[in-house]
């Protein structure tokens, strides 16, 4: 089985997807010739050509809501967003036009549209391009919001997105794009919506996570061990859909959690984990759930990115303390 | 009455509007306000198509009297009237071929999905409060309302752009206003069609006001129409209380875009006679004599007058159509008034096409509770 890294997953899925279903088109700023920022488009416009691998103009609003109207013409356009932080200029068209064109529509016009979102911490971009805004678009009605953590899912969950009805933000790792290497493989295969994966078994602990926060995860985890604390790693791999009853059953099965995200700790989908685990295991606690998050401030200017963004050692810290209170 | 197949003959000047950056350019205009066709000769147009785009007008002029009453006795929601805009509405659609061609509107073109393909008993259903008035009927060629505004234009393009990428021929007709035109979403969609090419019509209503806001207030360009230049496209000034003016200007840009020729902007310059919607006063902020200035320049007097001077339409006829309408208004209501509803539950259905685990626990735990 080949090992490949997250951006060489998600170029092969866009290639195959693209050579089973004429109606996808990609669509985005430096996609076409330039291959995209980080390569994820490379040899796609030579492949398929400029009319299916647009350049498009430098404005997010109309790279998003023109997808609603390709759409809406039958197509099935995968637009990119070049940093999730720059969504928020089309954020009107997403979270009130792309969200909800079905609803409104009652069921005439679906919007099988999927947007690719690298964002994420610790690769030293400049200002604005680092931020975790999942929550806001987690919190919209309407839209899917995944967030893979291995190359073998990013191509099993970006299969699974392209050939829904449903549109889907689907947020890349900036720092696992190259980072994060496994096996994928070969044949052809969609990984479902609304199943967390368990990433590693533990008995005392677990530690919830997405994206590349899985990565720290593992780290944090790794540092338990050789503390002789067990702790179990699960990765959500889709906010929405959320695997909530999964997360009881893992929860439950170590009676604590530590839930680990790159976003701001208020209002940060760790909220909406730690409800859910209240919800669904409440009996089973046996120490008060923690989170591990950025600070509430604006995402820093690099040199100070390495203590805004949650570390293994800051992971560790707060596991000891929940092993220590029950 | 004349033969239906037979065509009227109407002069105008031919010559658009050349807007410039510095004045406030004359729009251009076929039929005066007084329903005569100062000079020029214009192509014919067959007597059926002027009675259809007539009868058009008066029923969406009879529409916003009635749904204004309902409205007030609590049987219908907030609604916008197209009072004022019937030429610029009507005149452009009817330059459509509701087979091949869409309309995306706002919110005040009812008579444009109308003519498309949309039900008045659909209309009621919407300002009622009723999902079901926002589905526009199978292969209708219509995207729903949109109240967040300017949001369409983009979409617009995309749909134009989508037609086009598989070698349909329809053309895309999006409606919106002066106050949408200062929206981003302005910017991004023209700069956008012009770029691809889209076969696409900007059709502007500068009906004067955003609510309250005067065009004055919105913005310092002389003319909208002359914005097309920034973007590589042409762009026209109207007459939007000239049904002719509109037609004209519409069916060319229909065949432009046909043609491969990519994007029009037409300016309608028209008045909104009524009020933003019905939650809004505007004798708070409009003034009477401006109000007065507009009532002389009625779009439906003006193409009333010159049908009869053609003698097209006699006074038996436009009874006749008004009887019909009147029965046609009142079939609606009553079958809308008649819909037993949305089904509570409907709150959860087409939000998503696969519904996640919570949103079905949701939905269960309502349906439960009923």
């Amino acid at each position: 089985m080949p090992v490949l890294n997250m951006v060489e997953a998600i170029r092969a899925t866009l290639a195959a997807e693209m050579t089973r279903d004429e109606r996808i088109i990609l669509l985005g700023q430096d996609i076409g010739r330039n291959g995209g920022m980080f390569r994820a488009t490379e040899g796609l416009q030579q492949r398929f050509g400029e009319d299916r691998v647009v350049d498009m103009p430098l404005a997010e609003g109309v790279i998003v809501g023109s997808a609603v109207g390709l759409a809406c013409s039958g197509l099935r356009p995968v637009p990119e967003i070049q940093f999730l932080g720059f969504a928020s200029q089309a954020f009107h068209q997403l979270e009130g036009q792309v969200a909800r064109m079905r609803f409104r529509s009652q069921g005439r016009f679906p919007i099988p549209v999927v947007i690719r979102a690298p964002f994420g911490g610790n690769v030293r971009t400049p200002e604005m391009h680092s931020d975790a805004h999942e929550a806001k678009y987690a919190n919209s009605p309407g839209l899917k919001v995944v967030m893979p953590a291995s190359a073998r899912d990013a191509k099993g969950l970006l299969t699974e997105a392209i050939r829904g009805e449903d549109p889907v933000l689907f947020c890349e790792p900036l720092r696992g794009y190259r980072l994060i290497k496994d096996e994928v493989p070969e044949d052809d295969y969609a990984t479902q919506f609304g199943r967390l994966r368990t990433v590693r078994e533990g008995s005392d602990v677990t530690l919830v996570a997405w994206s590349a926060a899985v990565v720290v995860a593992e780290q944090a985890a790794e540092l338990g061990a050789a503390e002789g604390i067990s702790c179990q790693v699960v990765d959500l791999r889709t906010l929405v859909s959320l695997d909530a009853g999964g997360l009881g059953e893992a929860v439950a099965r170590t009676g604590r959690a530590v839930v680990i995200h790159e976003a701001p700790l208020t209002a940060g989908f760790g909220a909406e984990v730690v409800a859910t685990i209240v919800e669904e295991a409440f009996w089973s606690l046996t120490a008060p759930i923690a989170r591990v998050a950025a600070p509430d401030t604006p995402y820093p200017i690099s040199s100070l990115e390495a203590l805004y963004v949650p570390s293994a050692e800051r992971a560790l810290r707060t596991i000891r303390r929940v092993m220590q209170a029950g | 009455m004349a033969d239906g197949s037979a065509t009227v003959a109407f002069r105008g000047n031919r010559v658009g509007a050349v807007a410039t950056a510095t004045e406030r350019p004359a729009p251009t205009r076929i039929l005066a306000p007084d329903g005569t066709v100062p000079d020029g000769s214009r192509p014919p147009l067959p007597v059926d198509e002027l009675l259809a785009a007539f009868r058009l007008m008066l029923l969406s002029r009879r529409v916003d009297e009635r749904a204004s009453n309902l409205q007030r006795q609590g049987r219908l929601g907030t609604f916008s009237p197209v009072h004022g805009q019937e030429a610029s509405v009507v005149g452009s659609a009817r330059a459509l071929d509701p087979v091949r061609d869409w309309v995306v509107p706002q919110y005040r073109e009812l008579p444009a999905m109308l003519r498309h393909g949309y039900t008045l008993e659909r209309f009621f259903l919407y300002f009622k409060g009723n999902p079901e008035g926002n589905r526009m009927p199978d292969g209708v060629k219509l995207l729903p309302y949109q109240i967040s505004l300017a949001t369409q234009l983009p979409h617009a393009v995309g749909l134009a752009w989508g037609l086009r990428h598989q070698g349909l021929d329809g053309v895309v007709c999006v409606y919106f206003g002066d106050g949408g035109s200062s929206e981003g979403d302005f910017h991004e969609a023209c700069n956008l069609a012009g770029l691809r090419r889209a076969p696409v019509i900007f059709l502007l209503q500068n009906n004067g006001w955003a609510i309250s806001t005067p065009v004055r207030k919105q913005t310092a360009a002389p003319s909208l129409a002359s914005r097309a230049a920034g973007y590589g496209f042409p762009g026209e000034l109207v007459d939007g209380d000239d049904f002719f003016a509109v037609y004209d200007a519409t069916s060319r840009a229909v065949a432009r875009a046909r043609a491969g020729e990519g994007p029009t902007l037409i300016e309608a310059r028209t008045y909104r006679m009524g009020p933003h919607n019905t939650a809004d006063d505007p004798t708070r902020y409009v003034d009477p004599a401006e109000l007065e200035v507009h009532r002389a320049l009625d779009p439906l007097t003006r193409l009333r007058a010159f049908l009869e001077d053609s003698g097209v339409l006699q006074a038996e006829v436009e009874e006749r159509m008004r009887t019909e309408i009147e029965q046609e208004v009142a079939g609606a209501l009553a079958a809308a008034e008649a819909h037993p509803g949305p089904h509570p539950a409907q709150i959860f259905d087409h939000v998503y096409g696969e519904e996640p685990a919570r949103l079905a626990a949701q939905r269960r735990a309502l349906e439960d509770g009923l």
